[in-house]
Formats: structure tokens, C-alpha cells, sequence
């Protein structure tokens, strides 16, 4: 505070003319962006140059935002940056809206924003009656359900929902692979007899493709079908990327934790419950991150090749009846259970290692 | 050099049978040598050392002369290759005979600095209201009190060389093994705590084994001056600290402590040269 009253007066002129260089620039970047794309336009090139008219455009952007941000005052900046973050993604929806509606790009292949919203809607309120499915499981009727057949009633509304399956194939899958995952992990970090046995193997499994090893799941099931080798699949995939994550958590714990730990007195499990365990902690939070994105890759995957509900297979499906709004919708669902499964994470990690906070 | 059959048993209740009486810990006739891929490394050659109850030893040597090995191998967190090291336990058996404080801030960064301070007694099943009231006790004493719930990462690198500490001295073992404790820390903040250790080391008195690569604290610490040599390390000489207790600062600009230190150096200096020569 103090330095700030005692700074000569001269600095809040060179502040002032500072902005006014900016706010200069900006206009000049603006009025290049609109007279490049009018010009373009006018001449009737803009259409064949168009890449490079958008590249020109998002580097005169790119500048003004640059200008911009300079002048946005400190406590303010974070409005600022935020505002680009979400402002910029926004700008895309937008122009894509637009470059659909005005021709400009083919809404059969692309459909705009609106579109896929709308077809989004469609498939949460419609029930398709042929396979006995709808996307989330029709939530508006559970009272009617549940006055007709009690419990029962409410859960075979929620066994229709297609976001349900694949949620609840991934939650199985994710702990039945990273419980044992990370228990061998700590393992395989402590003794290095388990680790100088199983080190190579793993290293192989972890650079297969984990789809790839699905055919052979189903060989261990008398059903094929059912639910079982969707989540192993997944489970194998997690345990796998689990174990060799923990193992380098542990193994990277300073050396200096574990001496101490020792030296105060520590046996084997006070080791492993106060020094080993929250030392490996970030490294298996990271893990977990990692395991998650592949749990859906994998989940969704298998959903294309053989499941008749989950998000993968409407997904899917609609790409075999041809109606792409529905497609790009089936992937925004499946962004959306990305985003709320990784706060989920995030929410547990908080919990789990509360000194990082 | 002891028999083979002796590398690396740490024969800690047992009195060596030549010791002084009397003696805290015995060090007898140490060595530690490494087996590398490249042939075998002496990190420590013969190294003999009494220490009394009570009494503050200081070990000066350039680096690599492995006076941190020599601690950890008191502490038992290193095989001995040849020799015996005894440390003698007090009347209360459940005391712990030893408690080091590390080089690096090793205090637990998932641990609160109360939990950290009580660590060692949760470790001995010391129940949870009267360990945390022995940890307020000792974060009082250095003025932390009101960091107890703080993490690690909140507080700055002198209060966690402090928590350090006073993790160490709340467990109240036989003797306190310190190595280099200090060292990471800025040349205020190392003054500051140095004046502050003497202060609780003279309230408590323990039995110290203080290794560090500063003179100035040796001398100003310790009872006793060991001074290694370089790599293979080796005993060269030792000095006995007559400066009156209690030490402040002040004692840093007397005449006597100037000497002490300039006796001290002229031999470390040709040491200090020697590691380095040996290092290129």
C-alpha cells in the first residue's frame, strides 16, 4: 500500500497513454478483420480462400484479445480470462450457427448448434417402444411408475435409460479394476522381487490397445452378450493402468518420508497407512484421471461393437440411420458424463488429500 | 577391522565390551564401504567415537566424507559394513533410543503440523488427547501454537525445520541425531534457529549428534568439534569447545570463539581442497 502512494504522480499519465495505444491498435485490427472478410466477399473469393480468410480472422482475434487484456485492470482479470475461456467456445457455436443457416456449410454432414440441441431433446423425451429404451430413462414419469408398481416400477424405468447403462458399466468397471490395481500397484512399489517379476508383462499389456482384448473377454463368458465382458473389459483396462501408475506413485516417494517413517517408530502397516499411502496419493489421483478417459474409450468402444443400449450404441445407431443431429448429440452426452465423472474425481480428491488445497 | 560376521548387526542393547563406562553412544572402529558395479567404495574407514550423556557433538568434513552415513548408520537406517555402534538405553524402556532430524524438510507434507509434531508417539500407540497435548506443548515452546492446523506447504522453511525439531524432541528419545538441519535454510533464519536450539537444547540437555557442514555452528553448538576428512572418511582431529554456557550470539563475536574457528579451519581448508581435487 504504501509503495503504491509513494509512486511519483508522473506513472498515471504513462498509464492512461498506454490504453490509448491499445484501444488504437484494436481499431485497426478490427477494421482489418471486416475489411479482409468484405473485401474477400465482395470480390466473390471468400468462399475459396475461406481458410485462409479464418485463419487471417482468429490471428487479428488473437491480437485484439492480446490488446484487450492489457487493459483489463488487475482485479478484473480473472472475469477477463474467464470470459475468454468460455467466450471464444462460444464465438465457434456461433458462427457455426450461422455458416449452417446461411449455406455456408452443409447442415446435412454438420448440423448446427440448434439442431443437434434439438435432436438432443428428441431423444431425452422420446421412448423408443421397439427396443424398450430411452436416453435418460424418462425421469418425469417415477411418480406415475411408482403408484402402479412401487420400487419395481421406478427401476425398470431407469433400466431403460441408455446414459444409466453406459454410466454404471464404467463405475463397475472403474472400481472392480482400480481397487485391485492400486493394491498391486503398492505392491509391486514395495517389494521388488514382485515388481522385477510382473514389470515386463505389464509393460507389454499396457501397450496393447485395450479394445483389442475384447474378443477374448467374451470367450470367458457363457453370454457374450450380457454385461459381464463390457465391464471386465473396462476393469482390465483400468487395473492395468492402475497398477503401473501406483507403482511409480510409490516408488517415487522421496526417500527421505521413508526414513522417517522408520526412524519414528512406523511397522509395516503404520508404513503403509501414514507414510506410503498419502505419499502415492497424487500419483494415483493422476492415474485415476488417466483411467478414467480410457474406461470411456473403452466402455463406448464396446458399445459400438456389441450392445443393444448404451450411449456408444445410440451413438452408433443413428450413424446407421443416418441422422447426424442425433449422432452429434449422443457424443455431447457422452462429454457430458466425461465432465461430470471427472468432478467426481475432483470432488474425491479434494476429500481424499486435503493438504493440497 | 572387526570380523565379517559383524556387517551391518546393530547391536543396540548390548554395552561393547571395550567402551568407556559410561558412555551414551559407542561408536567402535566403523566402517562403511558400498559394493558398486565399478568395484567397492569407502565412505567411512575406522571411525571410533564416545559420546557422553548430555553432551553436544558436532562432526565438521567436506562433503562426500560421509558423516551423513555415520549418522544413519547410528540412527539404523544403514547397514554398518565393520564395527559395532551402542547406544545405551535410559531406565525407561519404552523411550525410543534415537530420533533424527533430516537434511531436507522431511516433515510429512499429508500430515498437519500438529500431526507431524506427534508422529513418533502415535507410532509408540500414545492415545490421541495426550499426544496432541505434548505437541502443543512443544509448538508453543517455539512459537508455533497457532500453526497446529496449518499443512506444510502453508508455513515458510524455518517453521517446518522447526517442526522438524520439535517432531524429534516430542518424542523424547536417548539421544537426538541431527543431520545438517540447518542447511537448507537462508543465513537469517539459520542464525535465528541456531540461537533458538541452544536455548531448548539448554532447558532439555540431551544427548546430541549434530552433523553439519558450517563451522560457525559447530563451534557455537557444540560440547565437541569432530573434524572428518575427505572421502575415505577418517577421524582427524577433535577440539574440545571450553566457551562458557549458556551461548547467545554474543558468544559468536568473542575473541575465543574466533580462534576456536580459525584452528578449526586451517585444518578443514586443506580437507575442503582435497575433496575437491578428488572430485575432478
Amino acid at each position: 500500500m504504501k509503495t503504491l502512494t509513494a509512486t511519483p504522480p508522473a506513472a498515471a499519465p504513462s498509464v492512461t497513454r498506454n490504453n490509448e495505444a491499445d484501444r488504437k491498435a484494436i481499431g485497426l485490427y478490427l477494421a482489418m478483420a471486416i475489411a479482409l472478410n468484405l473485401g474477400l466477399y465482395a470480390a466473390g473469393i471468400w468462399r475459396p480462400l475461406a481458410g485462409f480468410a479464418i485463419a487471417a480472422s482468429f490471428i487479428l482475434l488473437v491480437l485484439i484479445c492480446e490488446r484487450a487484456g492489457r487493459m483489463v485492470p488487475a482485479r478484473s482479470r480473472k472475469g477477463y480470462e474467464r470470459l475468454l475461456a468460455f467466450g471464444f467456445p462460444a464465438l465457434v457455436l456461433a458462427l457455426w450457427q450461422v455458416a449452417g443457416d446461411i449455406g455456408l456449410i452443409n447442415p446435412t454432414w454438420f448440423p448446427q448448434p440448434s439442431r443437434i440441441l434439438g435432436g438432443l431433446w428428441d431423444m431425452i423425451v422420446r421412448y423408443d417402444k421397439f427396443s424398450g429404451t430411452s436416453l435418460i430413462g424418462r425421469p418425469w414419469l417415477i411418480p406415475e411408475y411408482f403408484g402402479k408398481d412401487g420400487w419395481h416400477g421406478v427401476w425398470a424405468l431407469l433400466s431403460e435409460s441408455h446414459v444409466l447403462a453406459t454410466l454404471s458399466r464404467v463405475l463397475c468397471g472403474f472400481l472392480l479394476g482400480a481397487i485391485p490395481g492400486i493394491l498391486l500397484g503398492v505392491v509391486m512399489g514395495v517389494n521388488q522381487t514382485v515388481r522385477l517379476m510382473l514389470d515386463t508383462t505389464l509393460s507389454a499389456i499396457y501397450v496393447l490397445p485395450k479394445i483389442a482384448i475384447f474378443p477374448i473377454v467374451m470367450l470367458m463368458f457363457a453370454d457374450p452378450f450380457g454385461e459381464g465382458p463390457k465391464i471386465l473389459v473396462v476393469a482390465l483396462a483400468v487395473f492395468i493402468l492402475m497398477t503401473i501408475n501406483t507403482m511409480a506413485g510409490v516408488r517415487g516417494i522421496d526417500r527421505v518420508y521413508l526414513m522417517a517413517g522408520r526412524n519414528y517408530g512406523a511397522n509395516g502397516w503404520q508404513m503403509m497407512r501414514h507414510v506410503i499411502i498419502p505419499g502415492a496419493m497424487p500419483v494415483i489421483f493422476a492415474g485415476l484421471r488417466i483411467a478414467l478417459g480410457t474406461a470411456m474409450i473403452v466402455v463406448i468402444s464396446v458399445e459400438f461393437v456389441r450392445a443393444k443400449q448404451g450411449v456408444g450404441y445410440i451413438t452408433f445407431y443413428y450413424w446407421e440411420v443416418l441422422n447426424p443431429e442425433k449422432m452429434y448429440a449422443g457424443l455431447l452426452v457422452v462429454m457430458m458424463l466425461g465432465i461430470f465423472l471427472t468432478y467426481l474425481l475432483q470432488w474425491l480428491q479434494r476429500r481424499a488429500m486435503p493438504w493440497t488445497r | 577391522m572387526a570380523p565379517r560376521d559383524s556387517a551391518g548387526n546393530l547391536e543396540m542393547n548390548h554395552t561393547a565390551p571395550n567402551s568407556q563406562p559410561g558412555a551414551k553412544i559407542s561408536a567402535r572402529n566403523v566402517s562403511k564401504i558400498y559394493d558398486t558395479a565399478d568395484g567397492s567404495i569407502v565412505a567411512l574407514d575406522d571411525f571410533s567415537l564416545d559420546v557422553q550423556e548430555g553432551e553436544f557433538v558436532c562432526i565438521v568434513g567436506p562433503s562426500g566424507c560421509g558423516k551423513s552415513t555415520f549418522l544413519r548408520m547410528l540412527a539404523g537406517l544403514e547397514d554398518i559394513s565393520f564395527g559395532s555402534i551402542d547406544i545405551r538405553p535410559g531406565e525407561d524402556p519404552a523411550k525410543p533410543l534415537n530420533s533424527v532430524v533430516f537434511q531436507e524438510y522431511a516433515i510429512f507434507p499429508w500430515k498437519t503440523v500438529i500431526e507431524n509434531v506427534a508422529f513418533g508417539l502415535q507410532m509408540r500407540g500414545v492415545n490421541e488427547a495426550t499426544r496432541h497435548e505434548i505437541a502443543r506443548m512443544w509448538l508453543d515452546r517455539v512459537g508455533l501454537g497457532k500453526f497446529a492446523g496449518y499443512y506444510p506447504q502453508q508455513i515458510s522453511g524455518g517453521m517446518k525445520q522447526r517442526v522438524s525439531i520439535i517432531r524429534a524432541l516430542a518424542n523424547d528419545p536417548e539421544v537426538l541425531l541431527m543431520d545438517e538441519p540447518l542447511g537448507a535454510l537462508d543465513a537469517q533464519t539459520r542464525v535465528v534457529l541456531q540461537d533458538e536450539l541452544m536455548r531448548i537444547w539448554e532447558e532439555t540437555r540431551k544427548t546430541v549428534v549434530y552433523i553439519t557442514h558450517s563451522l560457525d555452528e559447530a563451534v557455537f553448538l557444540g560440547d565437541r568439534v569432530i573434524l572428518m576428512s575427505a572421502q575415505p572418511g577418517r577421524k582427524l582431529a577433535t577440539f574440545n569447545i571450553d566457551l562458557p554456557r549458556p551461548r547467545t550470539i554474543d558468544t559468536m563475536n568473542t575473541p575465543r570463539f574466533a580462534e576456536y574457528r580459525a584452528e578449526i579451519w586451517a585444518m578443514l581448508s586443506r580437507e575442503v581442497t582435497r575433496a575437491m581435487e578428488q572430485q575432478q
